[in-house]
């Protein structure tokens, strides 16, 4: 029996293979924040087995010419070797590529930071936020953990002052990055006929299709992410979001 | 005369360590002294591909040392090696490999992968002492642990286990020395040195590190009894 068909059948009976039932979120589910203090903003969640934590770093830099009075966001995501036998040194992979894309996406999309206000200098001077995901344990799920992770870091993270011209990293600063908005990601795993969230390595794996939905606290959807070879209906897609939405309140809760 | 941050010439940073802390890695722990933190993770002994990096004889120690982006007071650190990261990687492997014995494992590879989420000064050093400390968590035969810690000439002071404000001393003349030891046989597995130091002073720094290991040693020890008791 291969992986697959034995977690179809486990769901035929309403179970997972750690015992779950399929639209749970693995427990613990724990957020710390600020855990790397060179980092002016970072987070670090547990969810189950799964480990990331995300450090935000603030630099300062020229705006792009055709936003003149707009800071911006970069997020990146290293699947690092230490937490999994399956991840190796070099490039970013596919999978970091697009766990870092849907994450910003998330973030800009739900114009949770108002980018005006990263302006230091019309034209001149912008922040830029650069927002870090690292791998500690992969144990599945990363996309919704590390979307909480990301969110979590900057809700901890502070901008540095200036201090004779140069920027203070060795000191916190005090002016908090002002989130208007907090956006959640919640990716629904489709298996056989089944749906799942928060998915075991193996669950990931074995899915013929996921979707990653990103929402706001009143139920907007900000960003969307389909992935896997199997396609979806319009009725799977509507299903999919409601079980997002419901599920998101969990995370957010987590907060 | 007292340091800046209260503590004597020879007192180390406040030390904190846990073994099994990587459910997926074959080996884990992590090391903090200061404000400086790694993890160290193994993996194997593995299969190397490609086969030509084979062994026949013995297996293969491979180290990577890698600062996370947000790890560094500065800028962003960018992903991907450095010359640094590269150099210190090479060292890592030679300073752990007198301790192991490989030969049990031909065609194999032990990676270790030290990954730092925070640093302030000492973090090859930390990386050394968790890596040593997954290694024995993965279970691989060992002479013993690896113990390390940097000392360094502050003006006319040999100060153990410096810290950013210390590193960064401009007084007079200053030299930083990561050492990596062997605690119950004394042999040193790493020494590097920059900054200007008489040999009567180094020798004096090296002698100030082996006290150094020896408390590290302790914590080492202790998180491992802390996962397999004290037998």
């Amino acid at each position: 029996m291969n992986g697959k068909s034995h977690i179809i059948k486990l769901l035929d009976n309403g179970k997972r293979l750690d015992g779950r039932s399929a639209l749970d979120i693995r427990q613990p589910l724990i957020v710390e924040y600020g855990v790397s203090k060179t980092a002016e903003g970072s987070a670090k969640v547990t969810c189950g087995e799964t480990e990331v934590i995300v450090g935000v770093k603030m630099e300062m830099g020229t705006p792009y010419p055709d936003s003149p009075d707009k800071g911006t966001i970069m997020v990146g995501a290293e699947l690092l070797p230490l937490s999994s036998p399956d991840y190796e040194p070099g490039p970013p992979s596919i999978k970091a590529v697009e766990l870092a894309r849907v994450v910003d996406r998330g973030l800009r999309e739900s114009k949770a930071i108002d980018f005006k206000k990263l302006c230091i200098e019309k034209g001149e001077k912008v922040w830029i936020v650069i927002i870090d995901i690292v791998t500690i344990n992969d144990a599945g799920g990363l996309f919704d953990i590390s979307a909480l992770a990301a969110l979590a870091a900057l809700k901890d993270a502070k901008f540095p002052d200036m201090v004779d011209g140069k920027l203070d990293y060795r000191n916190p600063g005090k002016k908090p990055v002002e989130l208007s908005k907090e956006p959640i990601a919640v990716t629904v795993y489709k298996l056989g006929k089944y749906f799942i969230v928060d998915p075991l390595t193996e669950e990931d794996k074995a899915m013929d299709a996921r979707l990653t939905i990103t929402t706001t606290a009143d139920g907007t959807i900000c960003a969307l992410q389909k992935g896997g070879d199997h396609p979806l209906t319009e009725e799977e897609v509507s299903k999919m979001i409601d079980i997002a939405s419901e599920k998101s309140k969990e995370y957010r809760k987590a907060l | 005369m007292k340091r800046h941050d209260g503590r004597q010439p020879e007192d180390l940073r406040k030390m904190e360590a846990k073994v099994g802390v990587i459910k997926n890695a074959d080996g884990s722990a992590y090391f903090k002294i200061g404000n400086t933190w790694a993890y160290a993770a193994v993996y194997g002994p593995r299969n190397l591909y490609p086969k030509f990096l084979q062994d026949p004889g013995r297996g293969i120690l491979r180290c990577s040392y890698n600062m996370m982006p947000f790890s560094g007071a500065g800028d962003r650190v960018r992903p991907g090696q450095s010359r640094r990261s590269k150099e210190i990687s090479f060292v890592t492997v030679k300073s752990l490999l007198p301790v192991l014995d490989l030969e049990e494992y031909p065609n194999s590879v032990v990676d270790v992968f030290i990954e730092l989420p925070q640093t302030e000064a000492g973090s090859r050093c930390a990386g050394i002492c968790a890596a040593s400390m997954a290694l024995a968590d993965a279970g691989l035969v060992m002479k013993d642990l690896v113990s390390a810690v940097s000392v360094g000439l502050n003006g006319d002071q040999m100060l153990v286990d410096l810290d950013y404000a210390e590193e960064a001393y401009e007084d007079g003349p200053v030299a930083d020395i990561p050492v990596a030891m062997i605690n119950r046989t004394n042999e040193i597995t790493l020494l590097q040195m920059d900054g200007e130091v008489s040999k009567d002073m180094l020798l004096k720094g090296i002698s100030m590190a082996k006290d150094a290991c020896i408390k590290i040693y302790e914590v080492q020890k202790k998180a491992l009894k802390a996962k397999y008791g004290s037998e």
